[in-house]
């Protein structure tokens, strides 16, 4: 059977792992210890987990987060969701099909009380808004309980295998999103105030002030706060499209989950959906795991996302389709294909301009909505609460590790500590660090070509400046007091002693570097270039790119190295004409005529577009409603069992709200669906302290 | 003398599991309607937070009657109206593990046999027959009814609404009622902000909040709201028979029900001890370890299925446990349809029934025996013994 695993990365390492073995319908398969039930099927190139009670549809990994009970299947007997369950030696693994059957029990019950304990603070969610609070806290000495419902801290900065944008004083800008969870992890970790529990998830905040938490995944605890921080990060928003359902149409989130965390390769052919920085980053990432990457879709006439992400994917060799939407996720078991279509004005398709593409996974990246049912919960309940990171506002990693140390520090003082005033520049930072791409300037060039010039291929106001900490004679400036400006380097010609610390460094990989020195008609680029050895070596003939991926022709590769505090990033040097060396940004990547359009379009017939995922509701049985009159999101639910299922509405009310726009009603006419705990399913046994007696 | 656009025959206050069906029975037997509810859909009330058990098998002889009648209309709904409410004939098992309940269930045989009710008792070994996966620990046997059963109440109510108005009834909702013009003893129109309605008959089913309409009128109605709490599991196969309801009283509750709807849910609900009287529907932190203990207990198999949701309703309750049905004795056009005690769902179709027919003046001698017991006027001194 093939092997769908990930064997070289050029930024994650490849931990050595004990292979065991597991049945999958009484098929003996491998799977690597510590792994979980979904990762080991995936890498057994197993896609489809079960099939859909309802319409027998097939079902598979879709948001690979505990959230979504999509992946489900049976685990000796008693149903499981895999991606949570880690696998483990002879385990016999079924698919589900329709309902489960409930597992018959033997022995008798004890039942231990609900421990109910109290802490000044609970901090929900330890990704980096709720680590950067707590860290605030545990320097101040103060009692805090962390819950994360995840087996390590980071959220999701575990997923990110890229240098940080922001500021390298506030926020650990440069380093990786692994290695910033690392050492707030480390931090955290080091203060004897803090205690934490891993693999914790909130279950509900109920009116007696008390919070419901499955500890440890098997144990059911209430805790009592005088003060909650609600840090849960976002959840990811789902697109109405036909064939949205079939395996292989992920979330970025459980496509970077498998890749990243799992070391598995979900797809060959990925296509993706979203323009914005999840989507042109889960692109890279894709790339980076050796999955092609077919193309991007993005509505807008632009992408959202900071435009040296867009233009790194585009050097890369990924076409980015803009004012293009997604029409349809093709295939019988999974996904084959998609088609697109490019839109008006209106985002609505223009007939003739289908084209479909062979690809065998979807990535959606269209925006998140906060997770913040809990803290309005708390305020309902009058529970002391603060929120931070992207449960309060959708932003960059960045921007919620500052926010969490301003709320961590506000909390302080709202307990009475005596630490002055948080600093009014914070806010403002804070706010700096938030804020969406601003303008577009053009590119300066090297006016004289002689000595070495650096080039900033980075030409957007966006928060971001490692690279001015990064010359060592200090010679490229950023504006401290805002730091979205573009970075100029004050340096002459002869400055520049091309130590290729700002080529390595910049997260945007968009600094390069033109050497005049030894031939001003053929001068030598340095540019960065994160891919592991086997991708382009020394000599190879590349295509070279200019910042927005046009070809600038094709040329020998002079020599690939790395400098000393290049932390993974290698540095490709190629030799070139003067013209078109200051143009330079990259070598393309990916050459495959994957990125093809198929010969004929795909047109996908059936309405099949599902809002519903859990109760398989698609967007026409809604819109009926709607167009009979429906405004109260209750009634629909009443009617079609959308909103009722097992993920609690997490994934639909967006859908079913925006179908509500599309035709015509606004958001102030209609009513949105109750919100109840609680947050994940959870045994009956374990809500009641159930535990098998000791024989 | 032209009657104003603004007059209907009869304005229902609350579109929930009474006030729905009331509204279709009138509008079928063609009198003009209006329903007037305070949120902005049908059964957003306690119609939708009921779990859905049906059941004739009461203690008394009026909501023996109401209950037989509405099993008959929900169990040929499908028939009648063509809708799927999801009609299940479960049945419905009480459960006894001392001889206190033994006592009870056996004594209320009698009654319910006396009104032609197939329940009947069961031993322990005859009863696990009936439901496998009952703890035999501690379990001398029950009852089992197996006429009784279950239903969505959301696709119930839901479909009297839509049949309500394809009659030609009138639904306004998220339109509360603020006042009431009351002149020699009749309610002369009803006020909202939106608008005034001049009408003949006014039906108070507006259950939680039915004390406070009447109040809208001047009248004072002994209903208060006692906030039950419930829950909903995933689905599994098909696994349990009927409903099991376990009379035991615990501490913090009196007793405890749950069944597996035809979706394959368990449902279940817990009757609070002492009450939870107000109109608070936030969930609490007490009722899912308490339920589930009982639960388990009970069904020792129950321990793996995972909880989905849970959420607080409003049982709306009388000094007696019994129904309010009737005219008010102090407004001569105040017709009641309050204090369902948490049974507004399984009792709403023969209810609506009823408050159509004595909105017509066609109420039989039969009726009359439940008119009594359920009369607004009655002293209020008995205690309902299976509420």
């Amino acid at each position: 059977m093939t092997n769908h695993r990930i064997t070289t990365h050029p930024i994650l390492p490849i931990p050595a792992r004990k292979t065991i073995s597991f049945n999958w319908k009484g098929q003996p398969l491998q799977a690597m210890e510590g792994e979980t039930i979904a990762s080991a099927l995936f890498a057994n190139g197993i896609k489809v987990f079960g099939y859909h009670y309802k319409d027998r549809s097939p079902l598979g990994i879709f948001c690979a987060n505990g959230q979504c009970s999509q992946c489900m299947v049976i685990v000796d007997g008693k149903p499981l969701k895999s991606c949570m369950e880690v696998v483990t030696e002879g385990m016999s693994v079924i698919p589900n099909n329709g309902h489960p059957e409930l597992p018959p029990v033997t022995g008798e019950s004890i039942f231990h009380p609900i421990p109910e304990i109290n802490v000044p603070i609970l901090i929900i969610g330890g990704g980096p808004a709720g680590l950067s609070a707590a860290i605030e806290l545990g320097k101040l000495g103060i009692q805090v309980l962390l819950v994360d419902d995840k087996h390590r801290l980071g959220g999701k900065l575990v997923l990110q295998t890229h240098r940080f944008f922001g500021s390298a004083d506030a926020v650990y800008a440069g380093t990786r999103g692994i290695d910033i969870a690392t050492i707030l992890e480390k931090e955290v970790s080091a203060f004897p105030s803090i205690e934490i529990w891993l693999q914790s998830t909130c279950l509900a905040v109920f009116s007696d002030k008390k919070v419901g938490i499955l500890k440890s995944g098997k144990e059911y605890v209430l805790i009592k706060p005088d003060i909650l921080l609600v840090t849960c990060g976002a959840r990811e928003k789902f697109l109405a499209f036909k064939g949205n359902t079939l395996p292989g149409v992920y979330g970025a989130g459980a496509f970077q989950t498998l890749v990243n965390r799992d070391l598995v390769k979900p797809s060959e052919k990925l296509f993706i959906v979203g323009g914005g920085n999840v989507g042109l980053i889960a692109g890279y990432h894709a790339l980076q795991a050796g999955v092609g990457v077919v193309g991007l879709v993005e509505a807008l006439p632009e992408c959202g996302g900071y435009k040296v992400h867009k233009d790194k994917l585009v050097r890369m060799g990924v076409p980015i389709y803009t004012s293009h939407t997604i029409l349809s996720a093709n295939g019988e078991e999974k996904v084959e294909s998609v088609s697109i279509a490019k839109v008006d004005e209106k985002f609505v398709p223009i007939p003739g301009t289908e084209k479909s593409y062979e690809c065998d996974a979807l990535l959606i990246a269209v925006g998140l909505d906060p997770v913040s049912e809990f803290y309005q919960k708390a305020l309902d309940f009058n529970i002391p609460a603060f929120i931070a990171g992207d449960a309060e506002e959708i932003a960059e990693a960045s921007a919620a590790i500052f926010s969490g140390k301003i709320k961590g520090l506000e909390i302080a003082k709202f307990m009475g500590q005596n630490i002055g005033d948080i600093p009014a520049a914070w806010y403002r930072t804070g706010e700096i660090l938030k804020s969406r791409p601003g303008n577009v300037f053009a590119e300066e060039l090297p006016d004289l070509p002689v000595g070495v010039i650096p080039v900033f291929h980075c030409s957007q106001e966006i928060p971001c400046d490692p690279c001015s900490s990064l010359c060592p004679h200090g010679l490229i400036i950023v504006d401290k007091k805002d730091i979205r400006s573009v970075p100029t380097f004050i340096g002459n010609n002869y400055c520049c002693e091309v130590c290729e610390k700002c080529v390595a460094g910049c997260p945007g990989l968009a600094i390069t570097l033109v050497d005049y020195r030894s031939n001003p008609e053929k001068p030598l680029v340095s540019i960065p270039y994160e891919f592991s050895g086997d991708v382009v070596t020394k000599d190879d003939i590349v295509t070279i790119l200019d910042t927005e991926g046009n070809s600038l022709g094709d040329t020998e590769i002079f020599d690939i190295h790395s400098i000393k505090t290049s932390d993974r990033t290698m540095i490709i040097q190629v030799e070139t004409e003067k013209e078109k060396a200051p143009h330079i940004a990259g070598i393309r990547i990916q050459t495959s005529p994957i990125t093809q359009p198929m010969f004929q379009y795909v047109n996908h017939v059936e309405d099949d577009t599902i809002v519903c995922r859990c109760e398989h509701v698609t967007a026409g049985e809604i819109r009926i409603l709607i167009r009979k009159g429906y405004k109260d999101i209750n009634e629909i639910k009443t009617v079609t069992r959308a909103c009722m299922g097992a993920c609690g509405a997490k994934t639909c009310a967006s859908l079913i709200r925006r179908l509500f726009k599309e035709e015509g009603v606004p958001y102030d006419k209609i009513t949105d669906p109750s919100k109840r705990p609680i947050f994940i399913e959870v045994p009956l046994g374990i809500l009641a302290g159930e535990r098998q007696e000791e024989m | 003398m032209s009657i104003p656009s603004t007059h209907y025959d009869v304005i229902i206050i609350g579109a929930g599991s009474l006030g729905t069906p009331t509204a279709y029975y009138l509008a079928e037997a063609g009198v003009k309607v209006l329903v007037l509810e305070a949120v902005p859909s049908v059964g957003q009330g306690s119609n939708k937070r009921a779990i859905g058990g049906i059941r004739a098998t009461h203690s008394d002889p009026a909501k023996i009657h109401l209950g037989l009648r509405s099993i008959e209309i929900f169990s040929t709904f499908k028939e009648h109206f063509g809708d799927d409410i999801e009609w299940d004939r479960c049945g419905y098992t009480f459960v006894a593990h001392t001889e206190r309940e033994e006592k009870i269930l056996k004594e209320l045989l009698v009654t319910q046999k006396s009104y032609g009710l197939e329940n009947d008792w069961y031993n322990q070994s005859d009863l696990l027959k009936i439901v496998p996966d009952l703890n035999p620990r501690c379990l001398i046997g029950g009852t089992f009814s197996p006429n009784d059963g279950s239903a969505s109440p959301l696709l119930s109510n839901h479909a009297y609404y839509t049949h309500a108005i394809e009659r030609g009834a009138e639904f306004h909702f998220s339109e509360p009622v603020t006042s009431m013009c009351v002149e020699n003893g009749k309610i002369k129109k009803v006020m909202t902000a939106k608008s005034e309605y001049y009408t003949d008959i006014v039906v108070n089913t507006a259950g939680a909040y039915a004390a406070q309409v009447g109040m809208l009128a001047g009248i004072s109605l002994p209903v208060k709201p006692d906030s039950h709490e419930a829950a909903i599991t995933e689905p599994v196969a098909r696994f349990l028979g009927p409903m099991i309801v376990d009379i035991r009283p615990a501490v913090g509750s009196s007793n405890y029900y749950f069944y597996q709807h035809c979706t394959g849910q368990i449902v279940f609900c817990i009757t609070p001890s002492p009450n939870a009287w107000g109109d608070d529907i936030n969930e609490t932190s007490s009722f899912l370890p308490m339920v589930s203990r009982r639960m388990i207990e009970t069904m020792p198999r129950l321990k793996n299925i995972r909880v989905r949701r849970t959420w607080r309703g409003l049982y709306p309750m009388t000094p007696d446990g019994f129904p309010i049905i009737g005219w008010s004795p102090e407004i001569s056009n105040f017709l009641l349809g309050v204090g369902l005690c948490g049974q507004g769902f399984m009792l709403g179709p023969a209810g609506g029934e009823l408050l159509t027919r004595l909105v017509l003046n066609e109420h039989t001698i039969e009726d009359q025996e439940t008119l009594n017991i359920l009369s607004p006027s009655r002293q209020f001194v008995g205690q309902e013994l299976l509420k």
